[in-house]
């Protein structure tokens, strides 16, 4: 789960890591309101998890209350490469005197953390990594005994950041630790003419397999879309630009039956993986979700029966139907059913002779037909 | 012959008691697995009856591998309490510790990682476990779809390993090893590669790989230098989109890196056969042994 920039920054203000002044505004009037409050320059900050935010028009200076009312009804409701702008961060304008880049993540490759800084922040870091690979200082960080003093000002000293530089760093190892994050990446950590080391921006990752040590019920964002409504449900469900929906069991083999519909010239609708039992309910609450979905014009269910024999899984998706009654019916719904028990499995869901259901006994054959029935073939 | 586990294995289950644990222990026991003790906490002494045996459970990993001379762990303890779990089977010094738990905290696995060092080799989190066919299963991979046989098979996900399984049963598998779909897992594809290139048992792998991480491109690399063994792959999610978790936690495109496309050039560099499809790929193992 990706954070906003003022979720970040409050955890770093947690963890000791200096931060601008700055408060949250949904409206120009609050913006108007922190602005004057602040009694400063300000800057208006629109709160999109996405980067580019700057070059989009989304972060924008103001002299003063009135002009951050002003900055902040253009930056509201701003979209920015797809994420819609409802909140800005109003802050205290700061001025750096150097710039520097600072993270720790989760490397996948090693298995392990890493660290990464550079005495040249403010650039995106890719950028850097690909125009002067020698800048970034990339340190391996050993997983039980972390990120001490000692650790912290090597890494300082390596990357050319001032000395107080150190402390920060330590703390930004101990945000990583404490919130189970998989990413803590501060571009720009800055210094300023005073000497003061400060984040000026803040991106983090959590963990979500983590959320059962953490209170992080207020980072949940509630919305009216499938994703969600599944999500309530207990389903893995992304949605997609198709038309043919898509149904199985285990996420492996539901991305390759993506890939398999896209080879066979369609678009899949959404990925949704109903786990290991596919029980009728699941089935159907699977079924439900996708069929609420206007773009939909087949839909594709295509299980393996490993642990639950394909007698079990036939048994649901039959039940499954009958749940769903009427709102089943109108759109195709192509069946392959494979391992244990398939056989019986396949002459229960014939014996069912539901109206909408087709069986194929193969992925890829059921596949073509899901597509040319999508195609209205 | 095998990877990892033979007929000769002695398996252990930490979470035996629970009910998932009793589920798959059965089905272990179905399977041939030689199942020599569950380990719970707080419940040492007492006995589970599984008609055909009756398994002793201690409450503690040492106490079961000092009774028993267990050499394998499984785990099946809920993710809030796998980490102490797996822990104990390290301080425990057992070779090899299969954890199937989902939703274990990556720092977690990072750090049973580095703790683990050389002396246990954990397997997952997130998986399903590995099957040596006729000898011996550890995990949830169903037993009855395929047969022994002598292709090898790692995979990061489960159901692809079982369709995979099920299409060459009737040529069969030495060991199937599922390493789960997690960012970060105990044991990699290479080191499966290794295990199968070094086994007499095996002629051929298959290997499954999804999108994310740099794992598949890893792996590719070490077969141009160090398999000599026909390596037919599959790589799932080529119509994944950038920046969506699809299921597994591992399985996210981030940029240009990670994608299906990427991975699969890779392979195709180093002389690997990749499927288009699971069936295809199957179909590529068969003229890789005919």
């Amino acid at each position: 789960m990706d954070l906003y920039e003022y979720q970040a920054k409050e955890l770093f203000g947690r963890h000791g890591i200096p931060v601008p002044a700055g408060r949250i505004a949904a409206t120009p009037a609050e913006a108007r309101a922190i602005a004057a409050e602040l009694d400063t320059p300000v800057v208006i900050k629109a709160q999109v998890k996405t980067g580019g935010r700057g070059k989009a028009g989304g972060i924008r200076p103001a002299a003063g209350p009135v002009a951050a009312e002003a900055e902040a009804d253009r930056v509201l409701g701003m979209d920015i490469k797809g994420h819609i702008a409802r909140r800005v961060l109003v802050e205290a304008a700061t001025v750096p005197f150097e710039e520097y880049y600072a993270a720790f993540l989760v490397d996948r490759a090693e298995g392990g953390f890493l660290a990464m800084v550079s005495g040249q922040g403010g650039m995106e870091i890719e950028e850097l990594a690909a125009t002067d690979p020698d800048a970034l200082v990339k340190l391996p960080i050993d997983p039980v005994t972390g990120v001490d003093a000692d650790v912290a000002r090597l890494l300082a000293e390596k990357a050319g950041l001032p000395g107080q530089a150190a402390e920060v760093l330590e703390r930004l190892w101990r945000v990583l630790v404490a919130e189970d994050a998989l990413l803590v990446e501060v571009n720009p950590l800055i210094c300023t003419t005073d000497q003061r080391i400060m984040a000026l921006d803040g991106k983090v990752t959590l963990d979500d397999n983590a959320a059962f040590r953490h209170a992080w019920e207020g980072y949940a964002e509630r919305t009216d879309s499938l994703e969600d409504r599944a999500r309530a449900k207990g389903l893995n469900y992304v949605k997609l630009d198709g038309t043919v929906g898509v149904i199985g069991n285990g996420a492996g083999l539901v991305m390759s039956t993506l890939d398999v519909v896209a080879g066979a010239g369609a678009d899949p609708a959404n990925f949704l993986d109903i786990g290991g039992g596919a029980s009728a309910q699941v089935m159907a609450d699977g079924l439900e979700i996708i069929l609420a979905d206007p773009d939909v014009r087949s839909v594709l269910v295509n299980v393996f029966g490993g642990i639950t024999a394909c007698d079990a899984v036939a048994n649901g998706i039959v039940t499954a139907l009958g749940l769903l009654g009427e709102r089943g019916l109108g759109r195709p719904i192509v069946v392959r059913l494979d391992g244990n028990n398939a056989e019986v499995g396949r002459r229960i869901l014939s014996d069912a002779r539901h109206p909408a259901v087709r069986q194929v006994s193969t992925m890829d054959g059921a596949a073509e037909m899901a597509a040319r029935l999508a195609a209205g073939a | 012959m095998a990877i990892f586990l033979t007929k000769d294995s002695r398996v252990l289950v930490q979470g035996m008691t629970g009910a998932e644990g009793t589920r798959h222990t059965t089905r272990m026991l179905a399977a041939g697995t030689d199942v020599v003790a569950g380990v719970t906490p707080g419940k040492g002494g007492r006995s589970v009856d599984f008609g055909e045996r009756t398994v002793p459970v201690f409450g503690s990993v040492t106490e079961a591998v000092a009774e028993t001379g267990a050499d394998v762990s499984v785990v099946f303890v809920p993710p809030r309490f796998t980490a102490a779990a797996v822990e104990e089977a390290v301080a425990a010094e057992v070779p090899l510790c299969v954890v199937i738990t989902e939703g274990v905290p990556v720092h977690d696995a990072v750090r049973l990682r580095a703790l683990a060092g050389g002396r246990t080799r954990i397997i997952g989190p997130n998986c399903p476990g590995l099957i040596s066919p006729g000898q011996s299963s550890a995990g949830i991979i169903p037993a009855d779809i395929t047969s022994a046989g002598r292709i090898g098979l790692v995979s990061k996900s489960g159901t692809l390993t079982y369709q995979l399984m099920y299409e060459l049963r009737d040529l069969g598998f030495s060991t199937a090893v599922g390493i789960g779909g997690d960012p970060v897992v105990g044991t990699t594809h290479i080191d499966c590669l290794r295990a199968f290139q070094d086994d007499p048992g095996t002629d051929a792998i298959v290997m499954i790989g999804e999108i994310g991480g740099d794992a598949e491109e890893r792996a590719a690399a070490y077969i141009e230098r160090h398999v000599t063994k026909p390596v037919v792959a599959y790589v799932a999610g080529f119509t994944a989109p950038e920046g969506k978790t699809m299921g597994h936690a591992g399985a996210i495109v981030s940029g240009s890196s990670g994608t299906a496309q990427a991975k699969k050039e890779a392979l195709e560099a180093a002389g690997v056969r990749v499927g288009r499809t699971p069936s295809e790929t199957a179909r590529l193992m068969r003229s890789a042994l005919s």
